[in-house]
């Protein structure tokens, strides 16, 4: 095995492990971030059209924070890969600690506590708790043996790790966070080795604790869900969301109503239409044609994340490039699913098109760290700290 | 490296296996992208559209309803009116304050205006106040530069210019009510109003014409973008009537204040020239709205303004009714142009006695002089000879027992009573005085001014079927040429009478107007060129009993004003070539030739003056009053 292994990487045997600053910069992942760019501006034009042709309303806000996303990204991809792993679990209790500032603090916004005022702009410890316990989790299983990870008391500190901030931000409540935080979570789990049948077993366990959760859902969350499978009972309520949604992509036909002449979202029957639902405002505007070139840029994105996780030379770059990949995925596809009437009525944005900063500069910041394990593929990381074995 | 490169495939096998189930869920979206945008397409953007598109209707402008010479019976006012659009202005109360500088807006006024500003969205116009004079329109336009969010307008309200004179005839308009709906969009919008009584009523599909439509673009909260398509309405059709407003007029003016009903009708051509029922309502304040005060005291007014009496009312037709019986026996032959019949003042019947009106007796009376001088007992004898059955065919071959189909609604048939009616319904056999009774036009037998009316027109008209009629219709007018010019022969078929039975009835109906001994000398017109021939009625409200007769306190300025009988007259004009009918009712008048008589002199002199059957009438007739007419 290892000669097989050394020969396999002979070509990159002369490559200098340490890079500098600009070596760093220069050797990103350019293909994700024109994909990125490309993302983004579709973004902007939505917002622009959304606000009835004008720059004034959200996009020039848009642009101020996707620069600074940028920036975030550009310096979180440029620290060194090992560092990040060393301060994972510190960060990690930092952002454990911001959440529970919320549950003190918290100013209310929207029914829901979730922001904490930092003087320039509102700060979502639950968006940084999104990362944190990403890079918590990787570098806990890049710790761990195979037969470690098949052992059950192996699980119980990852399954704390993930339940406690869960816990926390479901209490301010925000059910669409945690749902993003537990499905990453759990990929960064299945990616790590755990047994498949332990997955099946919590899959039963769950569907048996649905009645239980029920109890705890909040009204709004019970009607939402209520409304999915029968928008019909409420059209002017709680149902109108989803109905108005369907409404308008339905009508965007093949190729779409045109720039600027989406009916829906400009004579406002749209709600939420430049946050949450400004998918169905591209998708009326530009179509099916419009709404796929969405759909296959996101793919590009993921499969590019997958190959730079598939690359990368240490369990700790591999589980965290692909837990950013995967929760970048599921903010996607539940967002889509969700304004296409799929799945109930959850508060996620669509990443990299949605108003809105947090969001924006989080997602930023994990492509940061994914750009991070595509520069440091080659980095080997000990198992264990002070372990000769890398 | 051996466990680090199993943890790598281990990685790399579930990579794939989580990038292939993404990739399977990709598939799922893009999938439900297609159902919606590809498959239920259609469906979506047809909600799309009724999601944006309003079609508002735009109300048509209602028909005139004019008369004969195009005189407005019922047109359209304009409704100046001020509405305020609460986003226009800055301080609502300020701008009703300097609005009030203006024109008068009361306290409560300007604070239901200031709650409902509050309560509405800010574009929804609130109307401030409407039936404006055009001067104080004009004020608020010229200051509409200080007036921020007050915005001036004209709509259009119903309106009948002659008030109470056409009431009954034209009838009035109101708001929809519930049972009035139909699929005619129109009638659900709010303020609209729909004909509810007289032509308004019968002609109202024609008179309201078909709603225009506007399709406007929305937005969610109700708000009009813009126009995206407009399609004008019609405009009602306007209904010309046969009624000579000015006839009618004058007809109604003869009234004074008594309650009562007249008919003119055109004999050759059936069009009725004026249909006048008195006292009437004012149709204008029904369009505004009646309050609980104003609808009780129409309901309970005994004189009963809200009751069309000219079609509606049912009167003993009195002595009207004995040219009825004289032709019923003479075509019967139950007796001979030369019968007479001895008049002592009362005809025995067993041991019943039946009084003539006139207490000493007329003496030996003639068919002629019986009419003339409307002998009772001539009547009861030959009544009895010919019988009652033949008396009530002759009476429905005049028009009686029936409703003539007048154009609007409220017609009523009268009673002619038969042996077999009177068996069905009260399950007694008839009874010979009762014969008696129906001989001069009392008892069972009821009838209406118009019917009163008909009869007048056939006998003058020579036995034709003259049938009346209200609206002139463009075509007939079209086809027949010059129908209503003087001299035109009218289409009516023969009702088949006995030509010298009618000739001897007409011949006693001039000497009724035109000899000393008539019962209408007194209502006589002088000049022959114009005189008409009639026979007054006198119709019992109250039966006199054998008290009565003892006391002698049956005249009827003994009795209280219910109990009086009721005055009527029938006559046509000019007597030698008959062309104008008439009938009048003096509601408790007491008796024809002094009530009834002379205010159908009047409106006949004057009709056959101004002669409305011409095409160029004669205006110039002012000068006329009652008091130069009759002489």
């Amino acid at each position: 095995m290892a000669t097989q292994e050394g020969s396999l990487h002979s070509g990159f045997a002369f490559r200098p492990v340490e890079l500098t600053f600009g070596q760093k910069i220069w050797s990103i992942n350019w293909a994700l971030l024109l994909i990125i760019l490309v993302i983004a501006a579709i973004g902007f034009l939505t917002l622009y059209s959304t606000a009835g042709g004008t720059s004034d309303t959200w996009v020039l806000r848009q642009l101020i924070r996707f620069g600074i996303g940028i920036v975030a990204m550009f310096v979180v991809a440029s620290i060194d890969l090992r560092l990040w792993y060393r301060f994972a679990y510190a960060g990690y209790l930092g952002a454990l600690g911001l959440l529970g500032v919320v549950e003190v603090l918290g100013t209310v916004e929207m029914g829901a506590q979730r922001w904490v005022d930092v003087g320039v702009f509102n700060l979502q410890p639950s968006e940084i708790m999104k990362l944190a316990l990403v890079l918590a989790l990787a570098r806990y299983f890049h710790g761990r043996t195979e037969e470690e990870v098949g052992l059950i008391r192996w699980l119980f500190t990852p399954l704390l790790m993930i339940a406690v901030p869960v816990a926390l931000v479901l209490r301010q409540p925000d059910l669409g966070t945690a749902i993003l935080i537990v499905l990453g979570s759990l990929a960064i789990l299945f990616l790590a080795g755990v047994r498949i049948w332990k997955f099946a077993f919590a899959g039963v366990a769950a569907a048996g604790a649905l009645p239980l959760i029920w109890g705890y859902l909040h009204d709004y969350q019970k009607i939402r869900v209520l409304t999915f499978f029968d928008p019909e009972r409420d059209p002017l309520g709680a149902g109108y969301h989803i109905i108005q949604s369907k409404i308008a992509l339905g009508s965007g036909g093949l190729i779409g109503k045109g720039f600027m002449q989406g009916t829906q979202s400009h004579l406002n029957f749209l709600p939420e239409k430049h946050t949450d639902f400004i998918f169905t405002v591209f998708a009326e505007e530009f179509g099916l044609f419009g709404g796929l070139t969405l759909l296959l840029l996101y793919a590009l994105v993921i499969a590019t994340g997958f190959i730079i996780a598939l690359r990368a030379r240490n369990q700790f770059g591999r589980l965290l490039g692909l837990g950013v990949t995967v929760t970048f995925f599921i903010y996607a596809f539940i967002n889509i699913a969700m304004v296409m009437g799929l799945i109930p009525v959850v508060g996620v944005p669509l990443p990299l098109i949605s108003y809105g900063g947090t969001a924006m500069v989080t997602i930023l910041a994990g492509f940061g760290l994914l750009m991070n394990v595509h520069i440091h593929r080659e980095v080997r990381i000990p198992r264990r700290p002070g372990s000769v074995e890398t | 490296m051996r466990k680090e490169g199993d943890r790598e495939k281990i990685f790399t096998r579930r990579a794939l296996m989580l990038g292939g189930g993404q990739l399977a869920l990709f598939g799922v979206l893009a999938s439900r992208m297609y159902y919606l945008q590809v498959i239920e397409s259609d469906q979506y953007k047809m909600l799309a559209d009724e999601n944006r598109i309003n079609l508002r209707l735009l109300p048509p402008l209602r028909g005139r309803i004019i008369d004969r010479f195009g005189a407005e019976l019922a047109n359209n006012e304009r409704n100046y009116r001020v509405v305020l659009i609460p986003e226009q202005t800055e301080d609502v109360e300020r701008t009703l304050a300097r609005l009030s500088e203006l024109i008068p807006i009361p306290i409560h006024e300007r604070r239901r205006i200031l709650r409902n500003s509050k309560r509405m969205r800010s574009f929804v116009p609130i109307s401030v106040t409407e039936n404006l004079t055009w001067e104080q329109f004009s004020r608020i336009n010229v200051a509409s530069p200080d007036l921020p969010g007050i915005q001036p307008d004209v709509g259009e309200k119903r309106f009948y210019p002659y008030g109470e004179a056409f009431a009954h005839v034209v009838g009035y308009v109101a708001p929809v009510s519930e049972e009035e709906l139909t699929n005619d969009p129109v009638l659900q919008l709010p303020g609209f109003r729909i004909g509810k009584s007289g032509i308004e009523k019968t002609r109202d599909l024609e008179l309201r014409g078909s709603a225009g439509n506007s399709r406007v673009e929305v937005n969610a909260y109700g708000r009009v973008i813009r126009e995206l398509a407009r399609r004008d309405g019609q405009i009602g059709r306007d209904v010309r009537l046969t009624i000579d407003a000015k006839l009618q007029h004058f007809a109604i003016e003869q009234f004074g204040d008594e309650s009562g009903a007249c008919v003119v009708m055109d004999i050759h051509g059936g069009e009725v020239l004026a249909l006048v029922s008195n006292p009437a309502f004012e149709p204008n304040a029904f369009n505004i709205g009646l309050s609980r005060n104003e609808w009780q005291s129409l309901v309970n007014n005994p004189r009963k303004p809200l009751t069309n009496k000219a079609i509606g009312g049912q009167y003993p037709p009195g002595s009207t009714f004995k040219m009825v019986v004289a032709q019923a026996a003479l075509e019967a032959g139950a007796i001979g142009f030369d019968h007479t019949v001895f008049c002592p003042g009362h005809m025995t019947l067993g041991d019943r006695r039946f009084h003539c009106w006139k207490r000493g007796g007329h003496g030996k009376m003639s068919l002629n002089s019986a009419i003339m001088q409307s002998c009772d007992v001539f009547f009861f004898d030959i009544a009895k000879r010919v019988g009652v059955d033949p008396i009530a065919a002759m009476a429905r071959r005049f028009g009686f027992g029936e409703v003539l189909g007048l154009e609007i609604g409220g017609e009523k048939a009268g009673l002619i009573p038969t042996k077999d009616w009177k068996l069905a319904v009260t399950g007694v056999a008839w009874q010979k005085g009762e014969t008696l009774n129906t001989g001069i036009g009392q008892g069972f037998v009821s009838a209406t001014p118009l019917q009163m009316c008909v009869m007048a027109a056939r006998l003058g008209g020579g036995g034709k079927a003259v049938v009346p009629r209200l609206i002139k219709d463009a075509e007939a007018v079209a086809a027949k040429g010059t129908t209503t010019g003087v001299g035109a022969d009218s289409g009516f078929a023969s009702l088949g009478m006995s030509e010298p039975a009618l000739r001897a009835i007409r011949d006693a109906m001039h000497a009724v107007s035109n000899t000393p001994r008539g019962t209408a000398y007194r209502s006589r017109i002088k000049d022959q060129e114009f005189a008409l021939a009639g026979k007054t009625g006198t119709s019992q409200v109250r039966r006199i009993t054998k008290a009565d007769r003892l006391s002698g306190k049956y005249k009827n300025k003994d009795k209280p004003r219910e109990e009086r009988d009721h005055a009527i007259f029938v006559a046509y004009a000019p007597s030698h070539a008959p062309r104008y009918a008439i009938s009048v009712v003096v509601e408790h008048g007491g008796s024809g030739s002094k009530a009834a008589a002379p205010i159908a002199r009047d409106v006949l002199l004057y009709a056959q003056r101004r002669n409305p059957l011409a095409a160029r009438p004669n205006d110039d007739i002012a000068v006329l009053t009652t008091k130069s007419a009759g002489g």
